[in-house]
């Protein structure tokens, strides 16, 4: 049986029909078409389905979807801004962060969290932030560079 | 050195903003209308004989459309190289690992599709299982392949030089035996397929591979089409590190479910069925006896290797091969004896990762180096110095290192270090190791025996010149190849790098060997570069003829035409060129020199559409003996590293603190992404060094599939490495290029376990390096008072 649930994604008012058991990861990629949510493992071990709820960031594959009844969802759809990519997104790009890509979204948005609550972290904030995101090609020092250069770049 | 416009820099990664942005697709993002879902039914059991399969319930169910087994698919045998095709699609009278693929359904949804599998009922006789080497290889050990004996799935026997002499020669003989664990690839997205067999008859196989040549050929033999009705199509990869490099089940399965249903079929593996088809790094046994004279000159080397492999060959029969080969370099070594053998098992089959078959060589040599040096008493890094090879030098195996930075690379992380200051010299519980490695860059042959290219590449323009249009059948995995090429096409043709638009990662485009041994920077570099320049002669063939003077005056840089004589007048060629462009807004200044784009807008008038192709082939190789094409390469990229590590000798934690890495990548194409593959390479080793093993129950199964008990490196475990580009000229490489991806990885594991033993003064000769094993190595050397 589904529910019907309403929800902001995105700044967009969000209203749909989902099943009780429908994952937050598979309404945002399968009803809504916004793929760039990856799954990695659907268990909560890499990190790649990272979203934002309420400002926080949570593997969308362990939160159901009418968990999210209510609160607001930003997805990696959702970062970039009205001028373009988000400086933090421009810094992925700028300091070879990225390689397969498909960490990205997740690191992405681990990363923006952090800024937002702490502006000019340090390296080791940033290692902590992203430790629940794997990355099997960076080795994670560029993309932790990024992070910090998106810092400044936002300061 | 020349002086590029374009390569030779840092630039960012074409695909990258879309990575960042989410829009780039990768096979889980992709649907086609009307497209059905598929789910394999793979074994419980590890060894088995089939004695029934009934699918009728599978059948009934609402919403399944097609149930198959070996007896749709077929008993085509394949595998990854053709001298031991050793699988077909589905079991058919036995099953020989815990995931050995049985059926596959497809059906309306997921759900549907594995519940249908749950219906089938399979009768099996079960057999006992062999789950190690010993158990394999014991006598009268079960047998997994009729065909071979003594579960020996290949066996290697050779020499160079003459070791035996060589052993009297010297003052300092040592044995050591060194053991890795299986690893998995742990690339983060699963693999996944969309099979789509039109009403044409024409089948598009879209899958997240790295080979798609070689997946397309595979799919066309097991199949029974002609291989130009098989398009094999790669959207964005989301890593692969080799086990991605072969043909899966799934793809094979996917296309017979299309073609059975004539809808799209979607498969993908879950995390679980990643470790299942596995396919990653084997499990090494090294035995190495390895002689030296008082002056430390290294004289002969013996190594006996049993590579625990699974249940199917895979790569294995490359892999068995390397594992020996690729001890021939970076060291002047004049006698070498290898024995290997791969040994199947009742686990997933084993196949290529990052540094194919050389990595628990390389930790295990490097290991009794430190060792060696240590006992004639001098310092590991004069100890390789004093060895290393040089360009031009050529192994005992017939390896000619063209180019070899190995020296450079050995003095560049010896400073960058502070090696001097530090071996030896740290207080317990803290110390430096150092290692050395290489890699090939492109393995010297096909994996079937041909004399195909093993890359093409075409470029067509734009009709109004502005764009050139890169196509190739090169796989994009992450590594950044896509923007290399681009690079290298644009500093061929002249132009800047915003003038070319890449395609890869499709059979239809041009045939490429794809994405494995390091290959695609040589080899697709190569046939770019020729491309490019073919495109380019066309182009200015036409301009000579139109401004009526010679040929060899003309010369492209920076998107304009360079006159190397006197400038002519080309006003009425602009002329022509604007007034073809009435309306449009891009148009060339009266005063701009004469651009790339107008000739080749001219050139197109006259000759229409303007399309250059190039092709690559490595020219002779060394070796005339058996085995010989496996190691053998246009190039060799070397690579040296210290790490600084400390060690809890109350826990037996390691903690990696500080890597200093070198490495010669020839000319480095793109700076940003040469160290990318640094760094990436020296996670992936600390993982191995550290943390991962693949573990199995008593019953074959595995016991960690997943990414939170199988554990790779986080963010937290990873150091910020030092990463020193050490540039050297190759010969036969495009511009002087050659590759970064694998040989960095080499010398990662044992240089971490070279600094443990300077920390903590015990030697580990068994992987991965947990707290328990380290500290269990630390209270057997206190209780026998080494320590």
């Amino acid at each position: 049986m589904k529910r019907l649930i309403s929800l902001k994604i995105n700044d967009q008012e969000v209203e749909i029909a989902v099943p009780a058991n429908r994952t937050l990861a598979d309404m945002l990629r399968m009803d809504l078409g916004l793929t760039g949510t990856k799954k990695g493992c659907e268990v909560g071990d890499c990190g790649s389905c990272t979203v934002l709820l309420d400002g926080r960031p949570v593997n969308s594959c362990l939160v159901l979807a009418v968990q999210a009844d209510g609160k607001a969802v930003t997805t990696i759809e959702g970062v970039e801004t009205d001028d373009g990519l988000h400086p933090i997104q421009a810094a992925f790009v700028e300091h070879g962060a990225v390689q397969c890509g498909f960490c990205t979204s997740g690191m992405i948005l681990s990363g923006k969290s952090l800024l937002e609550q702490n502006p000019s972290p340090d390296e080791m904030e940033v290692r902590t932030a992203i430790s629940g995101n794997l990355c099997r090609c960076t080795g994670y020092q560029k993309i932790v560079e990024a992070i910090r250069a998106a810092g400044e770049n936002m300061g | 050195m020349a002086s590029y416009s374009v390569i030779n820099r840092r630039a960012p990664r074409l695909d990258a903003p879309d990575k960042a942005t989410g829009r780039a697709k990768y096979i889980d993002d992709l649907s086609l209308p009307g497209m059905l879902y598929g789910a394999l039914l793979q074994s419980p059991i590890a060894h088995g004989r089939i004695l029934n399969i009934d699918t009728s319930a599978a059948v009934k169910l609402p919403g399944v459309k097609s149930v198959v087994t070996a007896g749709d698919a077929g008993l085509v045998h394949y595998g990854v190289s053709p001298a031991r095709y050793d699988e077909t699609v589905f079991c058919h009278d036995r099953v020989r690992y815990v995931g050995d693929e049985v059926a596959a359904v497809a059906a309306v949804d997921l759900e549907t599709a594995q519940e249908a599998v749950s219906l089938i009922k399979v009768d099996y006789e079960e057999l006992p299982a062999v789950l190690s080497l010993e158990e394999a290889l014991a006598e009268g050990a079960p047998r997994l392949h009729d065909k071979y004996a003594g579960n020996i799935c290949s066996e290697v026997h050779q020499e160079f030089g003459d070791v035996e002499a060589a052993f009297k020669e010297c003052d300092l003989i040592r044995t050591d035996t060194f053991l890795n664990k299986r690893q998995d690839g742990a690339f983060l997205e699963p693999n996944g397929v969309i099979a789509d067999y039109d009403l044409n008859g024409f089948l598009t196989l879209h899958t997240s591979t790295q080979v798609p040549h070689y997946v397309q050929r595979i799919v066309a033999m097991v199949l029974g089409l002609p291989v130009g009705k098989v398009r094999v199509v790669k959207p964005y990869v989301g890593g692969g590190f080799g086990p991605k490099a072969g043909t899966n089940p799934m793809e094979l399965a996917s296309c017979l479910l299309s073609m059975k249903t004539g809808k799209p079929v979607k498969m993908n593996y879950v995390r679980e069925q990643v470790f299942l088809f596995s396919r990653a790094r084997h499990q090494f046994k090294h035995t190495l006896t390895t002689g030296v004279k008082k002056d430390g000159s290294l004289m002969a080397l013996v190594n006996e290797c049993y590579l625990e492999g699974g249940a199917y060959t895979s790569f294995g029969i490359a892999t068995v091969y390397y594992a020996g080969s690729l001890l021939g370099a970076p060291y002047r070594l004049p006698n070498m004896k290898y024995d290997g053998w791969r040994v199947y098992t009742n686990k997933p089959a084993c196949g290529a990762q990052r540094g194919h078959g050389g990595v628990a060589a390389r930790a295990a040599w490097e290991q009794q180096l430190d060792l060696i040096a240590d006992e004639l008493g001098i310092d590991p890094v004069e100890f390789r110095l004093k060895n290393a090879m040089g360009a031009g030098d050529i192994t005992c195996n017939d390896l000619n290192v063209s180019s070899f930075g190995m020296k450079e690379c050995i003095q560049a992380v010896a400073e960058g270090s502070g090696w001097k200051e530090k071996r030896g010299k740290m207080p317990k519980g803290r110390g430096v190791g150092m290692a050395c490695g290489f890699f090939v860059s492109g393995a010297g042959y096909p994996i079937y025996r041909s004399d195909t290219a093993h890359s093409t590449v075409v470029i067509k323009l734009s009709e109004d010149g502005g764009t050139a249009h890169l196509l190739t059948g090169s796989a994009e995995i992450g590594q950044g190849s896509d923007t290399a090429m681009a690079m290298i096409a644009a500093e061929s043709l002249g132009v800047p790098l915003d003038h070319i638009r890449v395609s890869s990662g499709d059979t239809e485009y041009s045939v490429d060997l794809g994405a494995y041994s390091s290959r695609q920077t040589l080899m697709t570099g190569h046939a770019t570069k020729q491309a490019a320049e073919n495109v380019k002669r066309q182009v200015l063939e036409v301009l000579a003829d139109a401004l009526k003077m010679p040929f060899e005056e003309l010369e492209v840089k920076d998107g304009h035409i360079v006159f190397s004589g006197n400038t002519p007048d080309f006003s009425a060629l602009r002329t022509r060129y604007i007034k073809e462009h009435r309306g449009f807004l891009d148009n060339p200044p009266e005063d701009e020199a004469l651009t790339f784009k107008e000739a080749a807008r001219i050139a197109y008038l006259e000759k229409g559409t303007i399309v250059g192709t190039g092709k690559y082939k490595p020219g002779e190789l060394g070796g005339r003996f058996k085995g010989a094409t496996v190691g053998t390469s246009p190039a060799y990229g070397p690579s040296a590293q210290v790490v600084e590590v400390s060690v809890d000798m109350e826990t037996g934690k390691v903690t990696v603190e500080k890597m200093t890495d070198a490495h010669d990548c020839g000319l480095a194409i793109n700076v940003t992404s040469v160290e990318g593959q640094m760094q990436g390479s020296l996670s992936m080793g600390l993982g191995e060094a550290l943390f991962e093993e693949v573990k199995f129950d008593d019953k074959g199964r595995i016991l960690n599939a997943n990414l939170a008990e199988y554990k790779i490196p986080t963010a937290l475990d990873m150091p910020n490495v030092d990463t020193i580009i050490v540039e050297s000229d190759e010969p036969n490489g495009p511009f002087g290029a050659k590759e970064v991806g694998e040989g960095a990885i080499m010398p990662t594991i044992p240089a971490i376990l070279n600094a443990v033993s300077d920390a903590v003064g015990v030697q580990i000769r068994e992987l991965p390096l947990t707290p328990e094993r380290v500290y269990m190595a630390i209270k057997k050397a206190r209780e026998e008072g080494k320590l």
